[in-house]
């Protein structure tokens, strides 16, 4: 009986740190990165007051700490704010929404390892909530459920606008859920496992899936298979990385919420805390999405370098502690993809919906699905005789330029009116 | 006739591939990133920025002494070097003043002033700065020239009785003004 009171005990405990005090916290953190990273791209200098008045209390002088308490005043605020419930909408329905946009993003937290296992005294624990043996899937089959929340926020609003915006997240999440889903096969097929934890692990021991320089702690080049790999991996990447910029509504393809065509959006007729939900679920939908990416692509937690085992094996007594720094590789990692996705939302423009339903079903799924192809021919390759190696290539390059020729025979030719 | 067919662009392959263009987006956005962090930013010098961009952070850096030359902050009275108020309360600031701003209740000078030969002087001069926008006619309309718009832009208070300013606070804002002010002479 002791020993599951003190299983569960770990659990809550990792439950409470890594979701509410490491998740949770990133996305205030990530907003405040937002505006004053956006406010460095265009040659402003972001909010950087908000500290503790010191002077208040008769100091000469305040804590500014570079604004990061910014967050804070701005959830205080939103507290602050009148909660409006407008008299025209599904009530039911309009209460829940705001929930189920952030409760999915906050429950994928828990398959994501966040470092290597740390010993104490004997006792070895991995840091992950659950280490569940079909990880991106289980993140797939919840995150996908956020649109829900959306979707309702922007029928219950039962006005015009959220209602566009609600309907479009909605095509939006469908068109590239199946090229999420696809581009990542390739990688799965690589490590032969649906862990997060061993696909964590073999990259650590075997290099990063999009830098593979080292093997068995030793830098040095990969072998031929593994450096062909390398291609299939980064289209892999590049569609994952967009999809997931679709899937969490970042800029490229904001559709749901655009201000200037929808006025807000889903959220339009939504204030006070039920407006920074949806917020919030925003962001930590961005920071789920960059640690599946960094997990899956980039190593995870692993330093690299042939680093990790030595790393790993850091102790003071009985204590191994090389976790915690994996862990904050992890989150370094993580802040600079974030810092990556704020990027591209201050850079690119918002697409048009056609272009961007094309994109997802004309490019990506097609791309997603020759490159699966082309993995397994390059896994398989070692096992294969060259006859059918080649008689596969062809094969795959034959496919591939039909795909690119009904693509291109299908494309909308008809001409512009406007002229 | 005049149906001019205006045809889009073809777009060659790595255009319509877009990423060039997003790899360039990218570097833009992160050459303006790094020179506002260094303080580079265009415009920055001429702005006199605090070092980030091109924002100057106002309660530590002031106009001041960037301010323009024509630069029209609160109006104010002035003196002149004999220490006698110039304003002869004609009240034509008064009557020109768009937003009607100003409030002036004329007095005459008693017989026994020095300045007696001046007959009229204001009793009271209110300018409600609430109210001023600032556009200098009072200024303009001035034969006496007797009220300058100043340099003086910080016109704050926390009640509305004090963004009124009187005579004293007017006078004390607009000190004296040494000489003949040619503001109407030949030259001009």
């Amino acid at each position: 009986m002791p020993e599951i009171i003190f299983q569960i005990a770990i659990i809550v405990t990792k439950i409470v740190i890594l979701t509410f005090m490491v998740v949770l916290p990133l996305v205030p953190l990530s907003v405040y990165f937002e505006r004053r990273f956006s406010a460095i791209i265009q040659d402003r200098v972001g909010p950087n007051r908000v500290g503790i008045p010191l002077t208040l209390l008769g100091f000469k002088k305040d804590f500014h700490f570079f604004g990061l308490i910014q967050p804070i005043a701005d959830g205080l605020k939103l507290f602050l704010k009148e909660d409006f419930t407008p008299n025209h909408v599904r009530k039911a329905f309009y209460w829940m929404a705001p929930a189920l946009t952030v409760v999915p993003a906050l429950i994928t937290v828990c398959v994501v390892p966040f470092g290597s296992p740390i010993s104490i005294f004997g006792h070895s624990e991995k840091l992950v909530i659950a280490d569940l043996d079909i990880g991106p899937l289980f993140i797939f089959s919840v995150a996908s459920l956020s649109v829900y929340g959306i979707t309702l926020a922007g029928w219950s609003s039962n006005s015009k606008f959220p209602f566009i915006g609600g309907v479009r997240s909605t095509a939006q999440m469908i068109s590239y859920e199946i090229a999420l889903g696809l581009s990542i096969i390739p990688v799965l097929m690589y490590y032969g496992d649906l862990n997060l934890s061993t696909i964590v692990q073999q990259q650590a021991d075997h290099g990063w899936l999009l830098l593979p320089l080292w093997k068995n702690g030793h830098l040095g080049l990969p072998d031929l298979n593994t450096a062909l790999f390398w291609f299939p991996a980064a289209i892999a990447f590049l569609i994952f990385t967009i999809s997931i910029f679709a899937e969490t509504n970042r800029m490229p393809f904001d559709l749901p919420e655009c201000e200037t065509e929808l006025v807000g959006g889903y959220h339009t007729e939504y204030s006070s805390m039920k407006f920074a939900m949806f917020f919030m679920g925003e962001y930590a939908a961005m920071v789920i999405g960059s640690a599946l990416i960094i997990t899956l692509f980039l190593g995870g937690w692993s330093i690299g370098f042939g680093l990790d085992a030595w790393v790993s094996d850091l102790h003071i007594g009985d204590i191994y502690f090389g976790g915690l720094i994996h862990m904050g590789c992890f989150l370094t990692k993580l802040l600079a993809f974030i810092l990556f996705f704020i990027l591209v939302r201050w850079t690119v423009p918002r697409f048009r919906y056609d272009q961007l339903m094309k994109l997802g079903w004309v490019v990506f799924f097609e791309a997603a699905l020759i490159n699966v192809f082309l993995a397994a021919l390059i896994v398989a390759a070692p096992q294969l005789k060259s006859v059918i190696i080649t008689s596969g290539a062809v094969l795959l390059l034959i496919v591939t330029a039909a795909v690119i020729w009904v693509a291109k025979v299908s494309e909308d030719t008809t001409k512009v009116l406007r002229a | 006739m005049a149906i001019v067919k205006l045809q889009r662009p073809k777009l060659n392959f790595g255009e319509k591939i877009y990423f060039g263009a997003l790899i360039k987006g990218f570097f833009l956005t992160m050459s303006h990133a790094i020179k506002t962090l260094r303080g580079k930013s265009v415009g920055a010098e001429s702005l006199a920025s605090s070092g980030l961009g091109i924002t100057m952070q106002f309660p530590e850096q002031r106009w001041d002494e960037h301010m323009p030359e024509y630069y029209r902050g609160a109006p104010a009275l002035v003196t002149d070097e004999q220490g006698r108020e110039r304003c002869v309360s004609c009240q034509l600031c008064e009557f020109i003043c768009p937003p009607k701003a100003i409030k002036i209740t004329p007095s005459e000078i008693p017989s026994d002033d020095p300045w007696a030969k001046v007959e009229k002087r204001p009793l009271e001069f209110d300018i409600d700065m609430i109210r001023c926008i600032y556009c200098g006619m009072c200024e303009e309309v001035c034969p006496e020239q007797a009220i300058y718009l100043r340099k003086d832009y910080l016109i704050t208070g926390l009640k509305r009785a004090d963004m009124v300013h009187d005579k004293k606070k007017l006078y004390e804002i607009g000190g004296t003004r040494v000489g003949l002010v040619n503001k109407w002479n030949e030259l001009k």
